[in-house]
């Protein structure tokens, strides 16, 4: 293999490849992060570490990593890259060079977040960087202010190339109505990109003004104000949990569709009403979790009721999720397995998100362990599940070999397990008082055998990925050849040969009017 | 709501003036209290998603079950929608959601209001917090630190602001907490029952190095003690000013 040739390429799988092995590299050193402050966690007081800074830097970088270097990344730069061109039958993207330009930048903005380790001062000012502590710490704002300018860049011209690819470049015969459901979540998810990742730029732009050059955006005492920061970050920061939420939906479909032989159940109520019902959506919720902030009353309850109604697009999609499921020919390979998981465990972040949605409720709710184990279930642990079944769904055309089916199970089911341990846990004793972002917990030491618990389920989930992690590293380098098409799929990028040449096809695809990606039954 | 609360400003007015000393305890008790209603509201809201996420787990788990793939079973036959059966399959559950996202929004909603109606018959006092302490001013010029004392019976008002980072004051035992933050002035409300319980006071937000050991605690005295410790300090307050 020639490292060159990878660095300088312009092909949008290996784009999306180096993409994959960035985002993984980040979640290796953001999950590790989470295992040492379990591991500080384990006893009231200090354990692992006397100093709360060396705590509070960790819990920044596991925020800000798994969001910004492994989410999103994984979500809408290898899945996107590697997917949607051959999803619609197109030899590349639109813009190869600037997709190269797309994944150097990522990578920039990777090491820059993982400088979090090796200089002075790190920061310590969350992944939310609020002022005014973001702007008097002796962390290094900067440090986090350039690494979301950066991964931000990426991802924005990485959005104008999807649009314009997925517009111009599908092949004769696919129509609108044909695409894949996960062209369509990314195709949403990259329209939210655009609008709303220029607001957090602008928003982390100000904090290193104020804190560097002088200036009192945020500064109360020269006609600044601190809320306004606060309102800038969530309005970007909510929509990009839709742009994790519909991608990682997206994969789900493709499974549960392969997985059950069977068509997507309602099909333009899923695109149209809920996806596009999310995406309109999507900015006008963003005041929950400023709901103790103090902001005026009326927009409290207001965005109550819009983020209540959140609940009506992704229940459709839900429903056109389990509805491919009726009526199908279901087998539970590794991928389905994990997909199966997200249902549950989606189901559980989302309606735990029920009460955090009404604004009297998070007067206690809020900052609580209850917020930190509902975003998890419905994000964190969904998304990263979902990440992990479309890894193993692909892992076929993209190493063109097969994975071990038996150490995929195992190591579902062991993060299964580990997952709920630790996140009901958390729920739990949020419900009854404990903050969230405590280095020490002595004032409840009564949930030392709650933290405990969750300190081992979380050694089990880490077990689990690791797991995973090393079933593709030697079914990558050692599987057994697997064939273009292993699990029958309708979808054109199963037409090509694994893994795919420079260019996809030899001669370009066209599709039939009958063909849909999920046409089965129909052979 | 309101004219019970001008009605229960004018029963207890001079106790009121007085600053500290109590309201007829009879008048207090009919006082809406938000602690419980948030635990009716949570109880209410948890059966509801209960029962939600138990029928759509105990369905999903069905489906999975009986489509597994079996000899006679290789390949799916999904129904292809009609545009009205489509259609329906939008509208309704959209009804369904939404009418229980009003009925829980309703809900929320009132409880809001009472959790921002603050009690005419109060007594209020400014919160100042600050890298790792919460700093109480009485009425009468009284100052504590980290130690709030306060009259069973009596609705207490905090007007809270800061001076350095975001602080939030979380009363896990009355179910409230909201940010300070210099520059804004901010108020929670709650009502103290039981005269010799100490509730904790804690940090929700995110302040500094020391975030986690910001803590202080209320302590509620009967109206009799309270009002000698108010009466007490207030002197001796004055004559160190």
């Amino acid at each position: 293999m020639n490292l060159k040739e990878w660095i300088f390429t312009t092909d949008h799988k290996r784009v999306g490849v180096l993409y994959l092995i960035g985002s993984i590299a980040a979640f290796i050193v953001a999950g590790i992060m989470a295992l040492l402050m379990r591991a500080e966690l384990s006893t009231v007081g200090p354990t692992i570490t006397s100093n709360p800074t060396t705590y509070n830097v960790w819990l920044y970088a596991h925020g800000a990593v798994m969001i910004l270097g492994f989410q999103i990344p994984a979500l809408t730069g290898f899945f996107a890259n590697y997917c949607i061109p051959l999803m619609i039958g197109a030899k590349d993207v639109a813009f190869p060079r600037v997709n190269a330009l797309s994944v150097w930048l990522f990578y920039v903005g990777i090491i820059l977040a993982l400088l979090t380790f090796f200089i002075p001062d790190p920061p310590d000012i969350m992944w939310t960087g609020y002022p005014p502590y973001s702007t008097i710490t002796t962390g290094n704002t900067a440090l986090y202010t350039f690494t979301v300018l950066i991964l931000g860049f990426a991802s924005i011209i990485g959005g104008v190339n999807f649009l314009t690819t997925i517009t111009y470049m599908r092949a004769p015969g696919l129509t609108w109505n044909k695409l894949n459901i996960f062209v369509w979540c990314t195709l949403g998810a990259f329209v939210l990109q655009l609008i709303f990742v220029p607001v957090l730029g602008t928003a982390v732009t100000l904090i290193s003004m104020d804190k560097y050059l002088g200036t009192h955006f945020f500064d109360p005492t020269r006609g600044g104000d601190v809320l306004t920061y606060q309102n800038l970050f969530w309005f970007y920061s909510h929509p990009a949990v839709y742009v994790i939420f519909l991608p990682f939906f997206g994969v789900l479909f493709e499974i549960v569709a392969t997985f059950a032989k069977n068509q997507v159940f309602n099909y333009k109520a899923v695109v149209y009403a809920g996806i596009g019902g999310i995406v309109l959506l999507a900015g006008e919720v963003w005041v929950h979790h400023l709901y103790v902030s103090g902001m005026v009353d009326w927009i409290r309850v207001g965005q109550m009721v819009t983020t209540l109604l959140i609940s009506v697009p992704v229940g459709l999609m839900l429903i056109g999720l389990v509805g491919t499921l009726y009526k199908g020919s279901i087998t539970f390979e590794t991928p389905m397995l994990y997909a199966l998981g997200v249902l549950f465990l989606f189901l559980i972040g989302g309606l735990t998100g029920i009460p955090l949605a009404v604004a009297s409720l998070t007067l206690h709710l809020s900052d609580t362990y209850y917020v930190v184990g509902h975003f998890h279930y419905v994000m964190a642990v969904a998304g990263t599940f979902s990440i992990f079944a479309g890894v193993y769904y692909w892992f076929p055309k993209v190493t063109g070999r097969m994975y071990n089916e038996f150490w995929g199970k195992v190591g579902f089911w062991i993060t299964f397990v580990g997952t709920n341990i630790v996140f009901w846990t958390m729920m739990d004793i949020g419900v009854k008082g404990m903050p969230r972002r405590y280095y020490d917990y002595a004032h409840f030491s009564q949930f030392e055998g709650a933290h405990q618990l969750m300190t081992i389920g979380a050694v089990i989930l880490g077990v689990g990925f690791a797991i995973a992690l090393i079933n593709w590293i030697v079914g990558a380098a050692k599987g057994q050849p697997a064939g273009d098409n292993p699990w029958g799929s309708m979808s054109l990028e199963w037409t090509t040969v694994s893994p795919p040449p420079h260019g996809n096809w030899p001669t370009p695809p066209s599709v039939s009017e009958e063909w849909t990606p999920y046409a089965y039954g129909k052979r | 709501m309101d004219k019970i609360l001008k009605r229960l400003a004018v029963t207890s007015v001079a106790a009121a003036a007085a600053g500290g000393a109590m309201a007829a305890a009879g008048g207090a008790e009919r006082v809406f209290d938000p602690a419980p209603g948030w635990d009716y509201l949570w109880k209410e809201v948890l059966i509801d998603i209960s029962v939600i996420g138990i029928l759509f787990a105990l369905m999903t788990a069905y489906l999975i079950w009986r489509y597994r793939r079996t000899p006679d079973n290789v390949v799916g036959s999904g129904p292809r929608l009609s545009p009205a059966a489509a259609v329906g399959w939008v509208v309704i559950p959209t009804f369904v959601f939404m009418a229980d996202d009003f009925f829980i929004a309703a809900n929320g909603w009132a409880l809001w209001n009472k959790y921002r109606d603050v009690p005419a018959d109060r007594l209020e006092i400014q919160l100042e917090s600050g890298m790792y302490s919460w700093d109480y001013t009485y009425p009468n010029g009284v100052q504590t630190q980290n130690e709030l004392i306060v009259p069973a019976g009596k609705p207490i008002l905090l007007r809270m602001t800061s001076r350095d980072t975001l602080h939030s004051h979380f009363i896990p035992d009355f179910r409230v907490k909201e940010d300070s933050m210099p520059g804004r002035v901010t108020y929670i409300w709650f009502l103290p029952k039981e005269a010799g319980k100490e509730h904790l006071v804690t940090c929700a937000e995110y302040c500094g190095v020391m975030h986690s050991y910001m803590a202080g605690r209320v302590v509620v005295k009967t109206p009799e003690e309270f009002k000698a410790w108010y009466e007490t300090s207030g002197a001796s307050a004055k004559k160190s000013s």
